[in-house]
């Protein structure tokens, strides 16, 4: 019971706050009399994403298929990278350069140019997406495998244990807390990435969905697939926390700031 | 008898630093060893040669007469602060070296259980290290420690994060649980009361870079911590050792 209760003193102020914002926004647009057509109210919304459910779905699923397979990729690309970049200064000093500049490509120039080379199938949209998400969790395993205590290192060491069983015994559970941090920002971008490249070109999906209302000047079905697509990160927000809990029990035992 | 541990003239210098400018000591199996010196001397330097983390310019070690070549695992080391993995289980943290040695976690776990309840950790086998006081984990350092079964302890100012009543607590404990198993140990410390307390015989170090300067054997009955007139010749010990190494610091000072 008291747990029931802390959850909602906790998720209270939030659920208020975005009750409020919703109000304000209908309130505005029966006020002031705009059209629809410029900006729907909150319950036009709802109104047409439920009468266009069918559709949203329809579109919805490869847009989750893709971020699932992207972000897949992109969690194994960040690992071995960070693994092959923690074993080698040589590779970090030729690589780490080369990977922030991949940060710095606009993804409105990238995103047409990879689906011109791939086509319009899943491997551009899962290229696009592994791009904009690998980074953060890559800059996280390598700093945590840095964060390793060194005393522990050293303990390993006068046990007898080799580079990769240190690697593995410590480096790789100390960069845990690290690693969730960076999951937590990467996860953020995984949905609205696959969007983005579905807008550049795709049969289906959220992303060619909203291209199409916009089109058509339906506001309120380009608001109710945002409105999907933000549900979406929240549920793989959740999730990523969700994992963090079960994975590092030892964590909430722990007065230390997290990282 | 061959020592256990014997070091001659181990110098080394990082860079043009000189930290370690001819260390000669030796352990005998058995013995209760302390090296006493001045922060920053390079005892931690010696402790990293002997469990291989970095190698000696020149200088031999010997262990039981034969040269110490490549091979880790004779020392069991014990770091300055407990080095207890936070996501491991207390158990799971004792069973590490054993672990890295190959053994299978059943047995291993069968062969250190037994021991908790002397080491004060009855009951916490299951709870991470954030759960446990600094005494606690401490001890469960040192129980991670002696289960390696290596010729050697080597304890790196295991004492030196805790307070000041923990810390007798802790040096009654070890000092008792030695009488028992009479491990052969090398202890690193500043704290001259602690190698008194402790040893069989103290090396005490000049300030970097790090000589003998002089070894003094502490002639006192065990268990130490019996009586007045036990604290008494204690005491006087303790004078003179500190005596020595205050002695060396003011000359290290006005080395240039």
């Amino acid at each position: 019971m008291p747990r029931t209760l802390s959850l909602l003193a906790r998720a209270g102020p939030a659920a208020i706050a975005i009750a409020s914002l919703l109000f304000a926004w209908q309130f505005y647009t029966d006020l002031s009399g705009i059209s629809p057509t410029t900006l729907p109210s909150p319950v036009r919304v709802a109104e047409q994403a439920w009468a266009n459910r069918r559709a949203l779905w329809d579109n919805t699923l490869p847009t989750i298929h893709a971020t699932m397979l992207g972000f897949g990729c992109s969690l194994a690309t960040a690992f071995v990278l960070s693994i092959l970049l923690d074993f080698s200064q040589a590779m970090r000093r030729a690589l780490f350069p080369l990977f922030i500049v991949s940060q710095t490509l606009p993804l409105i120039a990238i995103a047409p140019l990879v689906v011109l080379w791939f086509g319009f199938g899943l491997m551009p949209k899962v290229m696009l997406i592994a791009l904009v998400t690998f980074f953060p969790m890559l800059v996280a395993l390598v700093q945590g495998y840095a964060s390793t205590e060194k005393e522990i290192s050293m303990l390993l060491r006068s046990m007898g244990a080799g580079r990769w069983r240190r690697f593995r015994l410590a480096r790789l559970p100390s960069a845990a807390p690290f690693f969730f941090a960076g999951l937590r920002i990467s996860v953020t971008y995984a949905v609205v990435g696959a969007i983005f490249a579905e807008y550049a070109g795709a049969a289906r999906g959220l992303g060619i969905y909203i291209l199409n209302a916009k089109n058509n000047f339906r506001p309120d079905l380009v608001l109710a697939a945002v409105g999907v697509s933000a549900t979406l990160t929240l549920l793989l927000f959740a999730a990523t926390v969700l994992v963090q809990r079960l994975a590092m029990p030892w964590l909430r035992l722990q007065r230390v700031p997290r990282p | 008898m061959t020592p256990k541990l014997e070091l001659e003239d181990i110098r080394k210098a990082f860079g043009t630093t000189p930290v370690l400018d001819g260390i000669s000591l030796d352990v005998r199996a058995g013995e209760f060893v302390s090296i006493l010196g001045p922060s920053g001397a390079g005892k931690s330097t010696l402790f990293q040669m002997l469990i291989g983390g970095i190698r000696a310019d020149s200088g031999s070690i010997r262990c039981e007469g034969q040269p110490l070549g490549l091979e880790v695992g004779r020392f069991a080391f014990m770091p300055q602060r407990d080095a207890l993995m936070p996501w491991r289980r207390i158990l799971d943290n004792v069973t590490l070296g054993l672990e890295v040695q190959g053994m299978a976690r059943k047995p291993a776990r069968e062969k250190v259980l037994p021991l908790f309840p002397e080491f004060g950790l009855a009951g916490f086998e299951n709870h991470y290290p954030a759960q446990l006081s600094g005494g606690m984990r401490q001890r469960a350092a040192l129980l991670r420690t002696v289960v390696q079964e290596r010729d050697m302890l080597l304890l790196d100012e295991p004492f030196g994060a805790l307070d000041a009543l923990t810390r007798s607590g802790m040096q009654r404990w070890l000092e008792t649980m030695w009488q028992r198993y009479r491990w052969t140990a090398l202890l690193i410390t500043h704290d001259v009361r602690e190698a008194v307390f402790l040893s069989d015989r103290i090396y005490v170090l000049s300030a970097r870079p790090a000589r003998v300067v002089r070894d003094f054997s502490v002639p006192l009955p065990r268990p130490r911590h019996a009586g007045a007139t036990g604290l008494r010749d204690a005491s006087a010990v303790e004078a003179a050792v500190l005596e020595t190494l205050l002695k060396t610091e003011t000359s290290g000072e006005s080395n240039p």
